[in-house]
């Protein structure tokens, strides 16, 4: 075998840089899930807190689709047999309607950053 | 030999020729819902309206010309592009749903110079909500679209700022966003979103408020002079203004077939 000792550096190199991410990690702090503000004047989401918590970006964007393209204003919940209407600003944000104390947290944490604000309006103030 | 792989190679390719034309000509045929429809005509959506929403065949809005006057021309502008959050630019980049133009900018065909003294000088222009509209035609993704009672609506989400829409409307009736338009609202409105930069915006016929059993916001505040209602009901108001009065549209002969009259 030629150029052995080159060969094994260059994987060495490279297993210490593809796994950098976990032992950099090592010792720091576990994931926490941020506190979120609660809703005061509702006890209970569109659907429970579990589904909400997995699917409320893929709900939103069904949301949009069917109130803009069919028509379609109303949501019949699978838990509790309300009807709410789909909408970010008039139903999601009557409740949680603090974004900073709400939607924010968790979106800051996890480093995502869904571009719903680009243009729906925060009914506690446009950052101009 | 040869001469047999030849006449087998040139049916061949007829017979490819033949399946590649079908699905296209075919779309031409009849693409959508009905047979209408298709490459040649936009395809329509259908609207699964709430129960206290306002329902109709087909939308249609009049205009009297005669009951306009600056003060109320200026209210509608200011109201509705309040509500709907329509910065406030000024120059080439203006946004715009619905403003005020001269009567000669709005019907270039039917008006001559000899009008009389009387007439009204400007009205207001928006959207027309074509029967036939060229925009919805060129949107490559589909984010101006049609609905059955003949809305022409936009889907902002869709928009990728392609501007085919305003090259295809003869009206001039879409604006562009050339840049984030949030520092040019004076007030925003909560409940309906700003758009941003790099999407195409123009009157919706207040869909928004169609679908909560509100008319809309021009026909609100306009004092009669804007009437709104169903153009396939022959009760409708709208209907028996047309069928009273002399009306005109805009530029008809392009074959767009609008669905804004104005009474003259």
């Amino acid at each position: 075998m030629y150029d052995k000792s080159k060969i094994f550096a260059g994987l060495a190199v490279f297993v210490v840089v593809m796994t950098y991410p976990f032992w950099n990690n090592i010792g720091s702090a576990a994931y926490v899930r941020p506190e979120l503000e609660k809703p005061k004047n509702s006890q209970a989401c569109v659907e429970n807190v579990e589904l909400m918590r997995t699917e409320h970006m893929s709900m939103l964007n069904e949301w949009r689709d069917e109130v803009v393209r069919d028509g379609v204003h109303e949501y019949h919940s699978k838990t509790s047999n309300q009807v709410f209407q789909k909408s970010l600003t008039k139903t999601c944000m009557k409740c949680h309607e603090n974004k900073d104390k709400f939607c924010d947290k968790c979106h800051n944490t996890v480093a995502v950053d869904p571009y719903c604000w680009d243009c729906h309006v925060d009914p506690k103030g446009v950052q101009k | 030999m040869k001469t047999i792989r030849r006449n087998f190679l040139k049916v061949a390719a007829v017979a490819a020729l033949g399946w590649g034309i079908r699905p296209a000509a075919q779309l031409f045929a009849s693409g959508g819902a009905e047979p209408s429809e298709g490459l040649l005509l936009a395809s329509r959506h259908a609207v699964h309206s709430g129960p206290n929403a306002l329902k109709a065949g087909r939308w249609a809005m009049v205009i009297d010309t005669a009951k306009l006057n600056e003060q109320n021309m200026a209210e509608i502008v200011r109201v509705c592009h309040s509500i709907h959050n329509v910065p406030a630019i000024s120059g080439p980049q203006e946004i715009k749903w619905i403003w005020e133009t001269k009567m000669d900018h709005l019907f270039l065909d039917d008006l001559h110079e000899f009008q009389p003294e009387a007439a009204a000088k400007t009205a207001l222009a928006l959207c027309n909500h074509c029967d036939n509209p060229p925009c919805v035609r060129v949107c490559p993704t589909k984010a101006t679209f049609q609905r059955e009672d003949g809305i022409v609506m936009m889907d902002f989400h869709r928009c990728i700022g392609c501007r085919y829409c305003m090259a295809g409307c003869p009206y001039g009736s879409r604006s562009f966003n050339f840049m984030d338009p949030r520092p040019y609202i004076e007030s925003t409105t909560p409940e309906f979103p700003t758009r941003t930069k790099g999407v195409v915006e123009k009157c919706e016929f207040c869909a928004e408020r169609l679908a909560e059993g509100k008319m809309p916001a021009c026909v609100e505040v306009s004092d009669g002079a804007v009437v709104f209602g169903d153009l396939a009901d022959p009760e409708s108001e709208v209907r028996k203004l047309l069928a009273e009065r002399f009306s005109i549209r805009r530029s008809p002969t392009l074959g767009t077939k609008p669905c804004v009259y104005y009474l003259v």
